[in-house]
């Protein structure tokens, strides 16, 4: 199954590195990774997205809160969550299509934030699977190139991730 | 305030930790910290002859005190070589420091000489590490070094400094912090007491009871509780390969170690159980055998102070996160406060069935009549010279499973041995370091004539610094435990398991300063075993003793069997 792992980490040099390291070397998979300071400049916040049988989720937990930089960790998938992807995907639009993928992007909450006579750059946000089912609608021949952030993710309600 | 370089903070920061050696090797990047080593007279240096061999002697004072070895080396090579003995250690969850040097940090990421990334290579074999950026960071980073390598579930910590922190000029106001807090790091200091009842319940109505105790009890100092607890319930205790020691081998409730090369009593108990107390051990391949086939009746308790190793081979009824001395003595008060009794008849029955599985093996050998000694004979040679209180560390290969099985450890910390990496090379440097922090106790190597040779250089250190170590070499002519597997597996086909050429140990020790003996004949062992311990006591002695060449160790698991599923010599099967 897929989980959302979500860490607070101490912000030094060499923390990202064990975090991924631990991932190769007991060869846990990672499918999205995303990472960043948080308010507090002492803190970054990472989401890690990964598949495995419960057994091997387990573990990563486990491993990853040895992990002595390690200050946090929640799986977010074992409750209400909100998770947003970004999506920057550059199309080609001609002709007919143009007004198509405009009107496709608009179902989708999408904006069109650059453009040239016969390319848009589309910016989408939502779940992995909104911008998944975007690709499909607007059909993946015409995608020239596109560029994900991985998963961020925070627990609904009073629940929080913080020190 | 003092003023001193980051060279000298670094040592004065050793000193605070109560260390007294240092084993390493100089050069570039750490010509400072040896200067300022040399400058002082608390720290002391002790040069080995490959940093592998530093690493190992570190290890080996830490496991016979619980206390970490501090290693020293220099950048490239120098922290490269320490590479295998520190794997070994983070396998073992030993505590060990070691300081690596580094070139210049403006020089880092330029391919400088001698640059390498010591934190990118070790990674994976230390249980932290810290890389130097202020030289006035070097006492609270040596304290949290320390802290870190000696708390919860021990292991190596790597303290990796550029050059140009310990340049003797520049200085800066020393204090050593006395206390560290980590935010991130907080190991369990108490079991869960909901969870121990549990434990406590299901001990109490077992019929068929099994402790199954590992290194973790002797990291943990839990080996008093382990005997009150095992005591006052008449159940039975067997022992990981790491855990040997944490139990008395000469107690009737010990059966010996379980696992691949286990007893035959240990591992029918373990079989057939209907609870295992795991104290302190993994559930390591080596001991469970196929896991879906493990004590198919068995409710499992598992105390460990790294959850991690907690339901990580195998699924566990009642897990307990904790140090296991504390969560042992809240079992014992716990056990007094409900004041039940296991049922007494259960267990007698069960004990009579242990007594009829012990009856069936036991640990026979058969000996030869033309004089050459099997190698169980020459463990239990040893063993009667020494009297079984002996610092005994070994190297690996099937000297290492006979010295487990044949030498009767009473006491933890006795039995030091590369368990869970395998390092052949290990047990001559690990020897050393313990014989250079107990210079009374008598301190043996087994070893095989394969293994010592891959340390073979730290006789020259052993004569520099007078560590009369003793090797007791069990010479069958091959990589036996290979050969063993070639025999079993691939029709007895040794391919590179025979080494040719080998020297004359006699005159290789002598060259390096020491006695060598050889043991041609089972008559000879008694004689050169006396001449050891008594003529030669102060020397370091090479014992050269021709064991049989064809003798594997039994019994053996069945691969992908259960832990019933065993050779018990080269024709009989259970
Ligand atoms: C550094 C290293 N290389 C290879 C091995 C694989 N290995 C395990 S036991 C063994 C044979 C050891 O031979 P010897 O030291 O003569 O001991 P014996 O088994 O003959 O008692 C080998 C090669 C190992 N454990 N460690
Ligand atoms: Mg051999």
């Amino acid at each position: 199954m897929r989980h959302i792992i979500s860490i607070l980490l101490e912000n030094e040099p060499g923390a990202l590195a064990r975090v991924v390291g631990l991932f190769a070397q007991r060869s846990y998979n990672i499918e999205t990774l995303t990472v960043a300071p948080t308010e507090d400049p002492t803190l970054s916040r990472m989401t890690i997205t990964t598949v495995g049988s419960e057994r091997v989720i387990e573990q990563i937990t486990k491993q990853l809160n040895k992990l002595i930089e390690v200050v946090k960790l929640v799986d977010l998938s074992e409750g209400a969550h909100v998770e947003r992807e970004l999506m920057l995907i550059k199309v080609k639009a001609t002709g007919a299509q143009r007004a198509e993928i405009k009107r496709t992007a608009d179902i989708f909450r999408g904006q069109i934030v650059d453009v040239t006579a016969t390319v848009y750059t589309i910016q989408l946000t939502g779940e992995s699977s909104k911008l998944d089912a975007f690709i499909q609608a607007i059909g993946p021949n015409c995608v020239l190139e596109t560029v994900r952030t991985g998963v961020s993710g925070i627990a609904r309600g009073e629940k929080t991730l913080t020190l | 305030m003092e003023l001193l370089s980051g060279g000298e903070m670094l040592i004065r920061s050793l000193h605070e930790e109560g260390v007294e050696y240092v084993y390493g090797y100089p050069g570039g990047s750490l010509l400072h910290v040896y200067d300022a080593l040399y400058r002082q007279d608390s720290v002391k240096h002790v040069l080995v002859r490959h940093e592998q061999a530093a690493a190992h002697m570190a290890d080996g004072y830490a496991r016979a005190t619980g206390k970490a070895g501090v290693v020293m080396v220099t950048s490239g090579p120098g922290a490269t070589n320490t590479i295998t003995g520190i794997a070994t250690a983070f396998t073992d969850s030993i505590p060990m420091v070691v300081i690596s040097g580094q070139v210049m940090s403006y020089l880092v990421g330029d391919d400088a000489f001698q640059e390498t990334d010591m934190m990118g290579i070790s990674r994976p074999v230390v249980k932290h590490s810290f890389s130097v950026k202020n030289p006035q960071d070097i006492p609270e980073i040596v304290r949290k070094a320390f802290y870190i390598a000696q708390s919860g579930r021990p292991g190596p910590v790597v303290i990796d400094i550029p050059k140009d922190m310990t340049i003797p000029s520049e200085r800066f106001e020393y204090s050593y912090p006395k206390k560290v807090k980590i935010r991130s790091y907080n190991p369990p200091q108490k079991g869960h007491s909901g969870q121990i009842r549990k434990a406590v319940e299901l001990l109490l109505a077992a019929k068929r009871p099994i402790i199954y105790a590992g290194g973790g009890v002797i990291l943990g100092k839990a080996s008093e509780q382990l005997r009150q607890l095992a005591r006052l319930l008449n159940y039975p205790v067997t022992n990981t390969l790491m855990g040997l020691g944490s139990y008395p081998a000469t107690d009737r409730q010990h059966l010996g170690m379980l696992g691949m090369h286990g007893t035959y009593e240990a591992n029918m108990v373990m079989h057939h159980s209907d609870l295992v107390l795991c104290v302190g051990a993994r559930f390591d391949d080596r001991v469970t055998n196929n896991t879906s086939k493990f004590c198919p009746d068995a409710k499992i308790v598992h105390i460990d102070i790294d959850p991690s190793s907690i339901a990580k081979t195998v699924s566990v009824d009642v897990p307990i996160v904790g140090p296991v001395d504390s969560v042992l003595d809240e079992m014992l008060e716990m056990i007094a406060e409900i004041g039940d009794k296991p049922d007494q008849q259960a267990l007698e029955s069960w004990w009579s069935q242990i007594e009829e599985w012990r009856k069936r093996h036991g640990m026979r050998y058969e000996k030869r009549d033309d004089g050459l000694l099997k190698p169980q004979e020459a463990i239990e040679g040893l063993y009667e010279a020494t009297k079984g209180d002996a610092f005994i560390t070994s190297d690996v290969g099937q000297h290492q499973m006979f010295a487990a099985q044949y030498y009767k450890f009473d006491k933890p910390n006795r039995w030091i041995n590369s368990g869970g990496l395998g390092t052949m090379g290990f047990g001559l440097p690990a020897a050393m370091g313990i014989k250079m922090n107990f210079p009374d106790d008598m301190v043996v190597c087994v070893t095989g004539e394969g293994s010592i040779q891959m340390n073979i250089q730290e006789l020259s250190t052993c004569l520099q610094y007078g560590i009369a170590v003793k090797i007791f070499c069990l010479n069958n002519g091959y990589l036996g435990m290979v050969r063993q597997w070639q025999d079993m597996n691939y029709e007895g086909r040794h391919s590179s398991s025979y080494m040719d050429s080998l020297p004359d140990w006699i005159k290789l020790v002598e060259a390096y300063g020491h006695v060598g003996i050889n043991v041609k004949d089972k008559s000879e062992l008694k004689g050169a075993l006396d001449d050891c311990f008594g003529k030669y006591k102060d020397r370091l002695v090479f014992v050269n003793v021709a064991v049989d060449p064809e003798e594997h160790v039994y019994p053996m698991q069945v691969p992908t069997g259960s832990m019933r599923d065993m050779w018990l010599s080269k024709t009989e099967r259970t």
